[in-house]
């Protein structure tokens, strides 16, 4: 069910490696204000598609729309409209944080650069690693500093990519509980993908699995696995990924 | 196109220098080598020339030149290879940041680094040998410029090299003066050169720039019609680099090269 209008509409999007589609025609939306679970087993096609929303990667076939902007003619504007954390894209270590997030800030033409540093540095906590290089910080922290980035812009898109993965559980909690008060904002949606199930129930609004570059399920990450006759989504996963 | 996307670019270079002694020692420790090597040359050619004659003009100009080109076309290398060493691909070009724009910053940090250079270069040749840069009169402008331009457009090329074959095609940018300079015709004319290299010496903007150069040294005319070759030639390789560096990209983002030359490297 789409609740409020779109700010990413992917349609038809088609991936092909070496004859092998990588992505194979899928659909799907993210609403303002919706957290969007994208899960699925290693090579499921998650990090391609994200990769495609993110404008690094062209795909063969379909569509996206980023707040109702084709990213295809219109790149610059689209992606203005997102932002993204993956842990495979920690910002410059060489940089301290107030520099990276200047550099990013300017990067997305961000209005009020040097008041939304500060908000941004006071959000996450990050006031005393201010003036020191991201490449020292512990993973934790490198990724406080990478949310903290992504939402500088306040984009209506944001595009998570394994956001918790190597954290400790205290720290994961702290980093869910920021990205929840993000989309409770209702300025933006998130997209998020996860390998951990648990995790994916208690934040998402809705859940895509995805299996060899196709959508089997889609639904309320709460009913989803009762739905298909499974007692966990960790049940789930493992029957989509074995099926 | 944002100019602060452009100004992003450059300032994060600034960041990287500012914090970095190690980024600016090879600004002028190289050059500077190279000035006090054949400044050194020439004082001993120099004692076996006819009375009056002087080889400074010649070879500490021709040298302090084509390093100039170089540290141009390594001032905007230098700069893309920056975001191939700490692995940021994906954090920028998956920002509304366009080629362009990208260009554009990567040739602001260049003329920053590549006048410094060329500052102190002067410094030393003017002390230490007497060279000047004045014998070339109002011809100096245009004649570094063109350098310049030159020089940029093979940083672009050799980082469209880089993004086309992954980090380890980094190897492949360093060479490249090395690898013109013959060409070039930086320290004698083009006309020594066997006939099969005279074609692609015309066909770069330095080997005018250079004949010029020693034309005027020599004392004859400014050679307008060089200066005139060597502007348009420049003005053609720039335009060259850029179509090419975009058509890299978009064959980058077309086969998935980009998203994965920095997800692949943490697998």
């Amino acid at each position: 069910m789409q609740l409020s209008k779109p700010v990413l509409q992917a349609e038809n999007l088609r991936k092909v490696y070496a004859g092998r589609p990588a992505v194979d025609g899928i659909s799907f939306f993210v609403s303002s204000g919706e957290i969007v679970g994208l899960v699925g087993p290693n090579g499921a096609g998650k990090t391609t598609t994200i990769s495609m929303i993110l404008g690094v990667l062209a795909p063969d076939a379909g569509s996206i729309h980023i707040g109702g902007l084709d990213l295809a003619h219109n790149r610059a504007a689209a992606l203005s409209r997102t932002n993204f954390a993956a842990v495979y894209a920690p910002l410059p270590g060489n940089l301290t944080v107030q520099e990276n997030l200047r550099v990013f800030g300017m990067l997305y033409a961000t209005p009020n650069l040097s008041a939304r540093i500060d908000e941004a540095i006071a959000e996450f906590d990050l006031e005393r690693f201010r003036r020191t290089r991201c490449g020292v910080l512990s993973s934790g922290e490198q990724t406080r500093v990478s949310l903290a980035k992504a939402m500088l812009n306040e984009p209506a898109l944001l595009l998570l990519d394994e956001p918790t993965a190597s954290l400790d559980p205290s720290t994961a909690r702290d980093i869910r509980a920021r990205i929840r008060a993000f989309a409770a904002k209702g300025r933006g949606g998130v997209l998020w993908t996860s390998h951990n199930m648990p995790e994916v129930e208690s934040m998402c609004d809705r859940l895509l699995f995805l299996s060899q570059g196709r959508i089997l399920l889609e639904g309320d990450p709460k009913s989803l696995a009762a739905r298909n006759g499974h007692a966990s989504l960790e049940d789930l996963f493992v029957a989509v990924a074995n099926a | 196109m944002k100019l602060v996307r452009a100004q992003a670019v450059a300032l994060r270079q600034f960041y990287l220098m500012k914090g970095s002694p190690v980024r600016i020692l090879p600004l002028f420790a190289w050059v500077l080598l190279d000035i006090l090597l054949w400044g050194f040359i020439t004082k001993y050619l120099n004692s076996f020339a006819a009375s009056g004659f002087s080889f400074v003009p010649g070879l500490v100009g021709a040298v302090l030149l084509w390093d100039f080109l170089t540290r141009a076309m390594h001032g905007l290398a230098v700069g893309f290879l920056e975001d191939v060493w700490s692995r940021n691909f994906l954090n920028i070009f998956a920002s509304p940041l366009s080629i362009s724009e990208y260009l554009c910053g990567l040739i602001a940090t260049s003329v920053v680094t590549s006048c410094a250079s060329l500052l102190a270069m002067l410094a030393l040749a003017a002390l230490a040998f007497g060279y000047s840069i004045s014998i070339l009169g109002l011809m100096a402008f245009p004649f570094v410029l063109v350098l310049f331009v030159f020089g940029v457009s093979l940083g672009i090329i050799a980082s469209g090299l880089v993004l086309r074959l992954g980090p380890a095609g980094e190897w492949l940018v360093w060479p490249i003066p090395a690898v013109l300079a013959p060409f070039a015709g930086v320290f004698y004319p083009v006309s020594t050169l066997p006939a099969w290299m005279q074609p692609l010496s015309w066909a770069l903007p330095p080997a005018w720039v250079f004949e010029g150069v020693r034309a005027i040294a020599a004392g004859k005319p400014v050679p307008l019609p060089d200066l005139a070759a060597a502007t348009g030639l420049a003005a053609f390789w720039l335009l060259v680099a850029c179509a090419l560096f975009a058509w890299i990209f978009r064959v980058v983002v077309r086969t998935g090269l980009i998203a994965r030359y920095s997800a692949e490297t943490v697998n």
